[in-house]
């Protein structure tokens, strides 16, 4: 790698011209004529760049920023853990990314299989579990999570003759389909989306023209450098204000309208939409990946017969019940509304998967501050 | 709001190694627990400061001791024996002792090392005393048998005499943070030679020794002078979240003010760690009073070891024992090293 590739990336980090984004979308956002504007971004990486960043702070008083069911670890639903977990105490090898481990399931998480003894590994990437699965003589499981983007990557190893003994669990999601039932939520406010860039760059900015025909909310792509974000909601107030929805791509140095239709190829030849639930969202029609019958014997779930009834005996545990992530994740509750948080839910001991994943809000806000307001705190001042 | 009071945990894992929170708790709750008292006026293990003071007479004996498991032992900039001195003698000074008297020297090594590798190390300790202006005048040997420990370990233990202690809590509203040089520089030259990313960098570790850097601004800040701090493990920040607690106030950074070499930069953006939570080994933070405040950066930057010098930050009353980090872009908390993201850097 590259530190100078970094570097060059580097240039979209100019404060400068970031404060004159931020008084654009100021004036923006008082040109409405009501408040709050509340918008909806539908990615960790956004909330990463706007918790790093401090841009939380300098948003407009009157714009509200809200993140929606962007981290794929924490959508990831109890059910599709309990598969993992079952399949890992009836000893089977499972590999993963190593948040998943800790994201709870009725009474168990991986991590807590693999105290016990199961043989669970952590993996950076697909490509490693497929080499976990060519140095070692047994079955090896690849519980896949992820959105479109890391589909993608699975379905390249997929169609590339992995080892027999290799084979998927697939829990991975598809956001354009979710975004259509935050918008249908009656307790909804959000009057547009940030759509992530990286998603885009294999989905195209035009995937998102329909949804905008249907729900008469505009869609904005952004990047996830400062300025990239700025810039996105500057765009998107604007779209908003003049009461004329449509898709607007302010991240054109990496996203087309038709995409990368090779990637998108790909990503349907191996998968195919299904509905299931989004853990605390709902259920998402077209919302899940799973294997087409094309690739079933790498298919975990038509490989084993998987049996996660003696998970059920066990009463989960009483706080998991308080856990508010799915409100969170639809926009409706903050991390702070939360009486866990921060107080018995904390990244040591997570209770909701939202404070288990580097993409989760609530781990960011915790990390960073997210709100109480930063805003008054200036030097000086004494 | 008060940040998490935590509790040690059944089993010492690698996170209570960081330099972070979980370090003080683990000092707080068993290792200083039940301690007896230093006597009037002295600084023992409860202050949890760089080092303790005993009051002898009208001056200050400092002792401060280090050990050091630094993996690789040699690396871009230095090893382990520079480092061992420099850590110790750099902890006495941030005590305000600056003119270290001895240091002692014990080293665990596991059979099998080799005797060339051994020499090396030691001509390392013997230049890096010299340079300092100190000695070792006793020591302490164990082998342990091979696999029972990597390598070496490098204990050193320093005193000194002063006749004026300096602390880590003594700022308050409206004092100016001045760190010595840029930010991050031993940690991530440390994380470059180990990642599995196969980078190529020129990066180098900063450790030195910074007493004589640290004389200078206290002959010119005098009683102005109020906090010293050395940013090792935890780096900047760990420092600052200490400074503040201790101290009772809040203290907003500005981040682009805070010096950074581009390649540091570079290289955190690529491994995902945070150059103001990476380790330094040749810098300290200074928490002076408004108005000796330019004059003490000015000495600073006077020195060698200090021409990059910067003043990073101010003490506020709002939210006190946080960090608050002003990013240019707005504002958000700066958050103290995590985990086991960085073990055995030192």
């Amino acid at each position: 790698m590259d530190p100078n590739e970094a570097l060059s990336q580097l240039k979209f980090r100019d404060p400068v011209r970031a404060r004159a984004l931020r008084d654009t979308l100021e004036r923006l956002v008082e040109q409405a004529d009501h408040a709050p504007v509340s918008i909806m971004h539908v990615c960790g990486s956004h909330e990463q760049a706007i918790a790093k960043f401090g841009l939380r702070a300098a948003f407009p008083e009157e714009l509200q920023v809200i993140m929606g069911p962007g981290c794929p670890v924490c959508v990831t639903d109890v059910p599709e853990v309990d598969e993992a977990v079952a399949l890992a105490k009836q000893g089977v090898r499972v590999a993963s990314y190593g948040d998943m481990l800790r994201v709870p399931g009725t009474s168990q998480s991986l991590a807590d299989a693999k105290a016990e003894g199961a043989k669970v590994d952590v993996v950076y990437s697909v490509t490693q579990a497929v080499e976990l699965a060519k140095t070692h003589d047994e079955e090896v499981v690849f519980f896949a999570s992820g959105f479109e983007t890391t589909a993608v990557a699975t379905a390249a190893i997929l169609v590339d003759d992995p080892p027999d003994n290799f084979s998927v669990l697939s829990a991975h999601k598809y956001i354009p389909p979710v975004m259509e039932i935050v918008a249908e939520m009656p307790e909804t406010k959000i009057e547009g989306f940030l759509a992530a860039g990286h998603a885009a760059t294999i989905t195209g900015s035009a995937v998102f023209e329909k949804f905008v025909e249907r729900h008469g909310l505009p869609v904005v792509i952004a990047g996830f450098e400062p300025l990239d974000v700025l810039a996105g909601l500057v765009k998107l107030v604007e779209v908003i204000n003049s009461g004329k929805p449509r898709v607007e791509n302010a991240f054109p140095r990496c996203v087309s309208a038709e995409g990368n239709l090779q990637a998108q190829k790909l990503l349907w030849r191996v998968f195919r939409p299904t509905g299931g639930r989004w853990r605390g969202i709902a259920h998402v029609p077209n919302g899940n990946l799973r294997l087409r019958d094309e690739f079933a014997r790498y298919d975990t779930r038509k490989r084993f017969t998987i049996d996660a009834s003696s998970l059920w005996d066990q009463a989960p545990p009483k706080l998991v019940q308080q856990c508010q992530c799915g409100d969170i994740m639809a926009g409706i509750a903050s991390p702070s509304d939360c009486h866990l948080f921060g107080k018995e839910c904390t990244p040591d001991t997570p209770v909701g998967a939202c404070m288990v994943s580097a993409e989760g809000t609530c781990k960011i806000w915790h990390q960073y501050g997210g709100r109480p307001d930063l805003r008054s705190m200036k030097r000086g001042a004494a | 709001m008060t940040r998490n009071v935590r509790f040690v945990e059944d089993r010492i894992t690698l996170k209570y190694g960081t330099g972070g929170a979980a370090m003080r708790a683990l000092i707080e709750q068993v290792f200083a627990e039940g301690l007896g008292e230093v006597g009037e006026g002295g600084v023992g293990l409860s202050a949890m400061d760089d080092g303790a003071a005993i009051r002898v007479g009208d001056q200050y004996l400092v002792i401060a001791t280090d050990s050091h498991v630094v993996q690789p032992i040699e690396f871009p900039g230095g090893d382990i024996g520079r480092l061992a001195v420099s850590g110790t003698v750099n902890d006495l000074a941030m005590m305000g002792a600056t003119e270290p008297l001895a240091l002692t020297c014990a080293a665990i090594i596991e059979d099998g090392f080799g005797r060339e590798d051994l020499k090396r190390i030691w001509a390392s300790i013997r230049r890096t005393c010299e340079e300092a202006g100190t000695t070792i005048v006793t020591g302490d040997t164990k082998i342990m048998g091979h696999g029972e420990i990597d390598g070496l370990v490098i204990n050193t233990t320093g005193v000194a005499l002063t006749k004026r202690i300096v602390r880590d809590s003594g700022l308050r509203v409206g004092d100016q943070i001045i760190v010595t040089g840029t930010m991050g520089d031993h940690g991530l030259a440390i994380m470059a030679t180990r990642n599995e990313l196969a980078l190529e960098t020129t990066l180098e570790s900063d450790v030195a020794p910074v007493h004589k850097l640290v004389e200078r601004a206290l002959a010119v800040g005098g009683e102005g002078v109020v906090a010293l701090k050395d940013p090792t493990r935890g780096g900047l920040s760990s420092a600052l979240h200490e400074m503040a607690e201790k101290s009772g106030v809040g203290i907003i950074v500005d981040e682009p003010s805070v010096p950074l070499r581009q390649e540091v930069r570079a290289v955190g953006e690529l491994l995902g760690i945070d150059p103001l939570v990476s380790a330094n080994e040749g810098k300290a933070v200074i928490g002076v009073r408004p108005e000796v405040a330019a004059a003490v950066l000015d000495a600073v930057r006077a020195h060698p070891l200090g021409r990059n010098a910067a003043i990073v930050g101010e003490c506020v009353k709002e939210r006190p024992g946080f960090v608050v980090l002003d990013t240019g872009f707005g504002s958000r908390l700066l958050a103290e090293a995590e985990g086991e993201l960085l073990p055995r850097i030192c």
